[in-house]
């Protein structure tokens, strides 16, 4: 894709006043875009264990028929901060991080563009998530009406912690929306000289147009938790009929936000595959331009499609057939994604690193996500689906196989470059195979469970669900206990092993891959060149 | 434009961002006691730490803001600097148009879809007349289906002397900028001058419309959907000129007493004149949609 001609020191360690600053400082005070990019990384893996606990408690209580361990009420406030806290608080910063240790490296820039704005978005969200997780311990326990906070249960049934609530998603969206202008504006502004749009890394590019999106509908996401507030608090009646409101406008500003949000967590994760696949490969990325296309286009259909979380809800039927062609119309560009990726590998010389496995095991099981969303795009089948089992289904096959199968991917990828260290290949591959026979026992029955009536959200179930559920609950421990070994192998990594080399994987192209291994704190402090 | 690779200028480390982290955080944890007090008349300190949590965050950007003024008045910026700022100013008002955009999503919504429904369109003919039989669709809303009634706020006399205050204040400021770029300062200070005055003219009208809505048409934020969409999207909007003219104010004072800025190099004029035309803009949706139509 890209190649540097431009001859530049990588020792060279920036302004010679500069020393590295250490100590609890060096992070608090840090506009370094990779200190940043670890504080993110490290903050999205504490999350993805605290949300992982609370789903741990959800597997435990569903692994028999009534109620064993925890109230109902608990329940849904252990449902509902499970998905908020694995929305916003592991997924979206765990993409944010790699976006800030990878696109200044990958366009050749010397940091992000607004580096103390960088520290702010960062430094929000640990304050955002302890007020959310705060809430769990008032009186009346935190938000249990689900991370859709649907209203009337958010306004007329929800406890005194929805206002905290409302404000922690306030102080998230500032710094999803600062974070995204950041990125933007870094990959306008200061990309090296020679790197046109069209040499970009696909990282970069999906990056880029998740960052327009993330700016789209961050704020309606704002205006929509606002109008709760008035709801709840103040007597306004958005959502009531009786003061001329309307309940399904929730949904429908609910879902002008979360479908393109939908889209925020996953296309990151088909930049980060195009990028592993052609290593592992060993061939360039197949229909590079067909990729930008394919993602740019799933991003503008994206606004058009918010409805189909809600064709049981109220809607004329014209709408529902919109709302259900233009779903459709989004597996034509993932199609192509898939097609690509596949393509790429045909007849290459390929090797099956971890990085690779899990990129692998993203393409045929977020496939099968996408498939599962395929079924429920159709209006009059998904009379059925909705709100069972099959949707919870669904939505993990494209949100752990996909966007969290990624992560682990990108993180197994980069992580020498980074270090400096190479990861320990024999563990790598233990987390591979353990993660993805657990994932799937986790989350496959909840297709046949959820086919067979099983609703979602419910503690307690009828007794038919009882052994699927059991075998379930065994996949979700082994599935939790898998990223045990995940830690190790970080940590292990971090603090030794064998010495990487620049260049790392042998098929690896792009500007990091030139810089040493751990790269200089200031990546490149003159532009390099690229032809 | 011509593209220049200067070294681009990377901050050292800075205290300020995690000092505005904090203040977030005060403000996020004390508005949320705080809305739970007022609302249930419980003592509480929500609203002392919301105020504490404000000042922490103006502490910050008087802090903030001082060392990229320092930084621009040493020359550490290049062009490409200047770039970053602007596309960022830019997304950011592009965000906060996205904000507006779901109120009045909601505005239309209502207007459009769920009025005439509780009235029976569609096919809710039976649901209608079995609950709301006495509802009829009417937009202004001044009878709800629940039974709250109100008047409606007409657009003749203050909103419209209000949207010929906010209309005037955007071209002057406008030769405010132009004096500024060709080096009229005297243009530029009374331009400028002027546009606050007006911006502090529109606040003021809209705080006595309010007075007027709450005391005289009995129109308050709970008076169902008209109410609700008048007072916050006017409510929303009226903060975001009360913070153009906090930015244009802070600017005028720049100009006055430090003589900052030049034909070439004003950034924060330009972003400061860049957020005023958009409030203005926002408003002039806001008469046509919530006042005339």
């Amino acid at each position: 894709m890209s190649t540097v001609t431009h001859d530049h020191d990588t020792a060279h360690h920036g302004e010679h006043h500069h020393h590295a600053p250490s100590g609890l400082k060096r992070w608090l005070y840090t506009t370094n875009h990779k200190d940043i990019g670890t504080l993110y990384l490290l903050f999205a893996l504490t999350m993805f264990f605290i949300g992982g606990a609370m789903a741990m408690v959800i597997r435990a209580e569903l692994f028999q028929p009534g109620l064993q361990l925890v109230q109902a009420d608990f329940f849904n406030q252990m449902t509902t901060v499970h998905g908020l806290i694995m929305v916003f608080g592991a997924v979206m910063p765990a993409f944010t991080g790699l976006a800030n240790w990878l696109i200044p490296m990958m366009i050749g820039a010397p940091d992000m563009a607004l580096p103390r704005m960088n520290n702010w978005s960062f430094w929000i969200l640990p304050f955002a998530f302890a007020i959310l997780l705060a809430s769990l311990f008032m009186e009346g326990g935190g938000p249990g009406f689900g991370w859709t906070f649907y209203a009337p249960l958010s306004t007329k049934y929800s406890g005194d912690s929805t206002a905290l609530f409302v404000f922690s998603v306030h102080i998230m969206g500032i710094s999803s929306i600062m974070g995204a202008i950041n990125v933007i504006v870094t990959i306008f502004n200061l990309r090296a000289p020679g790197m046109t749009w069209m040499k970009m890394p696909l990282f970069v590019w999906t990056w880029l147009i998740t960052a327009f999106l993330l700016i789209a509908v961050m704020p309606v996401l704002a205006g929509t938790v606002t109008m709760v507030l008035t709801d709840k608090y103040f007597g306004t009646s958005f959502f009531d009929a009786a003061g001329g409101g309307d309940p399904v406008l929730f949904q429908h500003i609910f879902w002008f936000f979360g479908h393109p949000e939908v889209y925020i967590m996953i296309l990151p994760a088909f930049g980060i595959v195009s990028s592993i696949v052609p290593t592992f490969a060993r061939k360039p990325l197949f229909g590079y331009a067909s990729m930008v296309y394919a993602t740019s286009s799933i991003a503008l259909l994206s606004f058009l499609v918010w409805a189909h979380h809600m064709f049981t809800t109220g809607m004329p039927v014209f709408a529902e057939l919109f709302f259900m062609y233009c779903t459709m119309l989004i597996a034509v560009p993932t199609g192509v994604k898939v097609f690509n990726w596949v393509a790429t590998m045909w007849k290459g010389a390929m090797t099956f690193e971890v990085p690779m496995m899990f990129a692998l095991a993203f393409i045929v099981l977020f496939t099968i996500g996408g498939f599962s969303g395929l079924m429920l795009a159709i209006t009059p089948a998904d009379f059925q689906y909705h709100d069972t089992y099959f949707v919870v289904a669904h939505f993990h096959y494209v949100l752990v196989t996909g966007a969290i199968f990624s992560i682990i991917a990108a993180a197994y990828y980069w992580l020498p470059k980074w270090t400096g260290h190479m990861y320990d290949e024999t563990l790598g591959q233990w987390h591979f195979w353990c993660s993805l026979i657990s994932v799937n026992m986790l989350f496959f029955p909840m297709h046949f469970v959820g086919l067979a009536g099983m609703p979602r959200r419910i503690p307690d179930y009828a007794l038919q669900f009882a052994d699927f559920n059991a075998f379930i609950s065994i996949g979700g421990f082994a599935f939790g206990l898998s990223q045990l070994l995940f830690v190790w192998v970080l940590v292990k990594c971090i603090k030794g092993g064998e010495k990487a080399t620049d260049q790392v994987w042998e098929g690896a192209e792009g500007l990091e891959w030139t810089l040493s291994s751990p790269p200089p704190y200031h990546s490149f402090t003159t532009p390099p060149e690229v032809k | 434009m011509s593209k220049t690779y200067d070294k681009y200028y990377v901050p050292e480390q800075s205290p300020w961002p995690i000092v505005g982290a904090v203040a977030l955080f005060m403000i996020a944890f004390g508005a949320g006691n705080f809305v739970n007090e007022v609302t249930r008349n419980k003592e509480g300190y929500g609203g002392y730490l919301l105020l504490a949590g404000v000042a922490v965050l103006l502490f910050m950007l008087v802090g903030w803001f001082r060392n990229v003024i320092d930084e621009s008045m040493h020359g550490l910026y290049s062009q490409q600097m200047d770039r970053s700022f602007r596309q960022g100013m830019s997304w950011f008002i592009f965000s906060e148009v996205m904000f507006f955009a779901a109120f009045f999503g909601a505005l239309f919504y209502a207007r459009m879809i769920a009025m005439p429904w509780l009235d029976g369109a569609s096919n809710n003919a039976m649901t209608a007349q079995l609950l709301w039989p006495d509802f009829s669709a009417h937009w202004p809303m001044t009878k709800t289906p629940g039974g709250t009634e109100t008047t409606a706020m007409p657009w003749q006399g203050l909103p419209l002397y209000n949207t010929l205050i906010l209309l005037t204040s955007s071209v002057t400021l406008h030769f405010a900028h132009v004096g500024l770029e060709q080096g009229k300062r005297l243009q530029l200070k009374l331009m400028l001058t002027l546009t606050v005055l007006l911006g502090v003219a529109f606040l003021a009208c809209q705080a006595y419309e309010y007075v007027h809505a709450y005391r005289d048409l009995g129109l308050k934020l709970d008076s169902g959907i008209y109410g609700n969409t008048f007072f916050l999207l006017t409510g929303f909007h009226g903060m975001h000129v009360t913070l153009g003219a906090i930015f244009l104010l802070v600017i005028l004072l720049r100009i006055l007493l430090k003589n900052h800025f030049t034909a070439h190099n004003h950034f924060a004029f330009q972003a400061a004149a860049w957020y005023w035309h958009f409030v203005d803009v926002v408003w002039l949706c806001l008469f046509v949609f919530v006042y005339v139509l």
